[in-house]
């Protein structure tokens, strides 16, 4: 849309499923946008405490050696330092275990290494000291002796016969006899007859494809203040997706008992699957413990590149059968991702996600989780998905090219809809993936004319979405207001969302609502904010903590009325007599009854808790018109929409807001974004500088199409909104630049070098 | 390393500190006078989460010491807002929630109140590359540029 028509729209949309609704679908300004405008909102590194130390981690600068010797006996001797730590520090009772199931032994290994470096950046020990300055140069007093050992940072390399082993023992049961060490997990999916498939089609198209490790690159880098005693009762403040999976692991990871653990989550300052896991915070309570004194510890830039999770790289193999009317008969891919120095590339996502958008009678996946010398993965909007994605989006769209097919059309003819047996087993209940093709298909974007040397190209995406263990409370106040509190940290904007369905549900106004982020000693168990679950399952927490608290505010006024509680309803924030009893008495306000809650049976709260199993699953279609210089290599993204099946927007601008920022990440992805590794192991652009996230000159404006196709498994009809939209882009700027020039990148990022390597071919073969 | 005096301006009000020479102006205001407004997202000038003012120049305060502080007026977020009444662009922001982690925000409002001080009508292209030094991961900058664009109409009209 053009600029000047852009307004921020305060009433609901107009869309049908709104008709019942009075809050959600609404747009208010978010309960905490005072704070984070007036630089008021405290973050990981923005608290302090009384006789606060200051930390620093000394990190390897080798891809893989063996730890022959650490001295700290130097740093330890130097003025104002007061504590060192190493791996002896740290709990000797977490267990070693093949693949994931021994996750907690590979996260105590990647906090602190043991008897191996195993990629440039990681942890040997660190160091509190009383000023931040004094701990940096006590970093360079410890002496570390290695025996540098060869090393591997590629994903093919590494499965290669005479790779360099990571880890023996590592591989767990799931991986075929005769394969490399490195190989950790393999993943085998799919039904029907995919060689009978291709015999069908009337053109089958297999190439390979590679993406490149990316970084959440969030803006705040890891941060922490961390207060231990030697009676193993501790505070923890951080900032995190997921505080109660951060209490449990640093008490295993510290031989703590998890409920003497106390974590409240600071303000996060971005995270994007990033701050899932701990990097940090158990090192900071092992000095903390050790000197008795609370320890600040604060990432650099070049530690959060180094050292933190990026995403997996990937290298992939397609094959895709079509007949000439676009059915596609059968379609299969290999996908061999590394996710560092443990097991945990999501290999077992990227084959799941990477034909889900397809009805397909045919199809086989296979995956490989695969370790190299590089920082332990984390995940990362969708982990696994985009580059499944690009790599099945630009067939299909080479397949339409070829059989001069319309790429929206294809799609249509082939998408899966409600029934659909999935590509990774289950069959699909309601989903929206026609809805967006249809309405990016009527988008005025589609059929806008294009200029010489743009493309323009669509890609889909799918995420499956997550519900996960949820605990949410309720307490009304006396003069009506009510408290929410949630466990899940608001990463984006979800204090008003939990805020828009409470106030639906009690039918009082958004703003007598204060929802907060409650630590570990306040509330049950939360899962991380991960999964695009936050809306979805928090939301649904809190609807019904919201309708526990009607039930008891009905009692309450069919006590005070001397009738039965089913004879009371609840409309607009008043009980209402209703049945029999209707028009009988004056309806009573929420205000009304709590006024005198302590007198007529006390507190009034609403609490629910479970784990929610119907996230319903996401789909996406985006539009994109790129622009190709075809002297310098460089691509411009000159206009961008995105259509999502959002089930409900409860906010629609910040569910907008999600599907623009999963936009802008996946054109860094696709463009510009790479982790670059020297032939010694270490890596070469950990900085802002060198490792280019998009800035506002780099990108058009993102418009947006909310497709709402209610799932079945929440209260309001919510799906997850915050992964899917990382999916399509990097195919469909692919696909754009092949339309503009002419060419087929089939290796991220598409950097000005790469295309014009592919200008020069096609010249050639002209 | 022994600690220098400073006697600077910061949001109006004189300030003096104490600073080793090797601490950044970043880290005085943060760790010394409790100014956590701007944050470090790089330490190296990249991100501009950090944004401040000198003597009304726009300035990454990670990649200036404290004691060139000395004798300069700093501007940073917790000064944009007049007592109560936020900043036009401070509503701007909330009002199209062009902030979604915040971290980037205070960085960003510096930086924008810089350039419509300098220039009271932007275009949107100007206003991409003015706020190209200052990285936000989240929103795609789709609402910032657009809050930005509307503050300074709004600022015309009452001005």
């Amino acid at each position: 849309m053009a600029l000047d028509e852009y307004k921020p729209q305060k009433g609901g949309s107009e869309l049908e499923t709104d008709h019942q609704f009075k809050y959600v679908g609404t747009r208010p300004d978010r309960p905490d946008g005072f704070d984070k405008v007036t630089g008021r909102a405290r973050f990981g590194a923005d608290m302090y405490a009384p006789g606060m130390l200051h930390a620093a981690i000394l990190r390897s600068p080798h891809a893989h050696a063996r730890i022959v010797r650490i001295d700290t006996s130097k740093a330890e001797a130097m003025e104002g330092v007061k504590a060192v730590v190493t791996r002896a520090d740290f709990s000797k009772n977490v267990p070693f275990a093949p693949g994931m199931a021994g996750e907690f032994w590979n996260i105590l290994e990647n906090v602190m290494a043991g008897e191996k470096v195993l990629y440039d950046g990681h942890a040997v020990a660190a160091v509190a000291a009383t000023t931040p300055l004094i701990a940096r140069d006590a970093l360079k007093a410890i002496e570390v002796e290695y025996e540098i050992l060869p090393h591997v940072t590629d994903v093919d390399e590494a499965m290669k016969p005479d790779a360099p082993v990571i880890r023996e023992g590592a591989a767990d049961k799931s991986v075929p006899e005769g394969m490399h060490p490195n190989v950790v997990r393999y993943h085998e999916s799919g039904h029907g007859d995919v060689e009978a498939g291709f015999a069908e089609a009337d053109l089958v198209i297999e190439d390979h494809f590679t993406t490149e490790a990316t970084h959440q690159g969030y803006i705040e880098p890891h941060a922490c203040l961390a207060t231990l005693g030697s009676d193993g009762k501790g505070e923890l403040w951080c900032c995190t997706q997921g505080h109660w999976y951060v209490q449990k692991v640093c008490a295993a990871l510290l031989d703590l008992e998890t409920a003497n653990l106390r974590v409240t989550a600071s303000e996060i300052g971005g995270g994007f699957g990033g701050k899932t896991t701990v990097f940090i915070e158990p090192v900071a309570l092992a000095l903390s413990r050790k000197a008795n004194r609370p320890v600040k510890l604060v990432m650099s830039r070049s530690e959060v590149f180094r050292a933190t999770g990026p995403t997996a790289s990937a290298s992939m193999d397609i094959k895709i059968g079509m007949k000439k009317d676009g059915t596609i008969t059968a379609a299969k891919g290999e996908f061999r991702l590394q996710g560092g120095a443990f097991p945990g590339a999501p290999m077992e996502f990227t084959a799941m996600c990477a034909f889900a958008c397809y009805n397909l009678k045919n199809v086989h996946q296979v995956g490989y989780d695969v370790m190299t010398n590089r920082p332990k993965q984390a995940a990362y909007r969708a982990p696994g998905s985009p580059m499944a994605a690009f790599a099945v989006e630009s067939v299909i769209d080479e397949l339409c090219n070829r059989l001069g097919l319309d790429p929206i059309e294809v799609r249509l003819k082939n998408a899966a809809r409600e029934g659909t047996k999935a590509s990774y087993g289950p069959t699909f209940p309601r989903i929206g993936l026609v809805e967006t093709l249809e309405a990016a298909k009527a988008h005025p974007h589609y059929s806008a004319p294009l200029k010489p040397g743009q493309g323009r190209g669509i890609s889909c995406g799918f995420w499956f979405n997550h519900g996960g263990e949820t605990s949410v409370s309720l307490a009304l106040s006396e003069d009506g207001s009510a408290q929410v509190m949630v466990g899940t940290p608001d990463i984006g904007g979800s204090r008003a969302s939990m805020a828009l369905m409470a106030a639906e549900v009690l039918g009082i106004p958004f703003e007598k609502i204060r929802v907060t982020i409650a630590d570990t000693g306040s509330l049950g168990y939360n899962e991380i904010s991960h999964g695009s679950r936050v809306t979805y399952a928090s939301g649904l927490a809190t609807i019904k903590a919201a309708q526990d608290a009607v039930r008891k505010l009905r009692q309450r006024a069919a006590d005070k009325w001397g009738i039965d509680v089913e004879a009371v309803d609840w409309v607009d924030g008043c009980a209402v007599p209703s049945g029999p009893n209707a028009g009988d008495f004056d309806p009573l306000p929420l205000a009304e009854i709590t006024k005198n809650m302590g007198a007529t049976g006390g507190p009034i709260s609403g609490h629910y808790e479970a784990t929610p199993e119907g996230a319903g699953v996401s789909f996406a279609t985006h539009i994109v018109d790129a622009e190709v210089d075809r002297e310098t290599g460089s691509t411009r993204v000159v206009r961008y929409t995105v259509v999502q099946d959002a089930g409900k927007a409860i906010h629609p601008t910040y569910v907008e807001g999600q599907f623009q920022g999963g936009a802008a990440q996946g054109i860094g992805w696709a463009l510009n974004e790479e982790y670059i590794y020297g032939p010694d192991g270490r890596l070469q652009n950990p900085g802002f500088l060198d490792y280019r996230i998009p800035v506002a000159s780099d990108l058009p404006m993102i418009d947006t199409v909310i497709v709402e196709v209610p799932n079945p498994g929440h209260p309001y009809g919510v799906r997850g909104v915050g992964e899917t939209s990382i999916c399509p882009p990097l195919a469909a700027i692919a696909n754009a630049v092949s339309n503009a020039a002419g060419v087929r990148l089939r290796d991220l990022p598409m950097r000005p070098s790469r295309i014009l390597e592919e200008l020069e071919k096609q010249q050639g073969d002209a | 390393m022994k600690k220098i005096h400073v006697t600077t301006k910061i949001n109006g009000d004189t300030v003096e500190f104490l600073c080793d020479p090797r601490e950044t102006l970043l880290d005085v205001l943060r760790d010394r006078l409790g100014l956590t407004g701007a944050k470090e997202g790089c330490g190296t000038g990249d991100c501009g989460a950090c944004s401040v003012t000198v003597d009304g120049r726009l300035t990454c305060s990670c990649l200036m010491l404290g004691v060139e502080a000395e004798g300069h007026e700093i501007g940073t977020v917790e000064g944009i807002a007049d007592g109560e009444e936020l900043h036009p662009l401070q509503k701007k922001f909330i009002e199209y929630a062009a902030l979604q982690c915040g971290i980037c925000t205070p960085g960003i409002l510096v930086a924008a109140k810089n350039l419509l001080e300098r220039n009271p009508d932007p275009t949107e292209e100007e206003v991409r590359y003015w706020l190209a030094g200052n990285l936000c991961r989240c929103t795609g900058y789709d609402k910032i540029i657009r809050a930005v664009l509307d503050t300074a109409a709004e600022m015309r009209e009452a001005s």
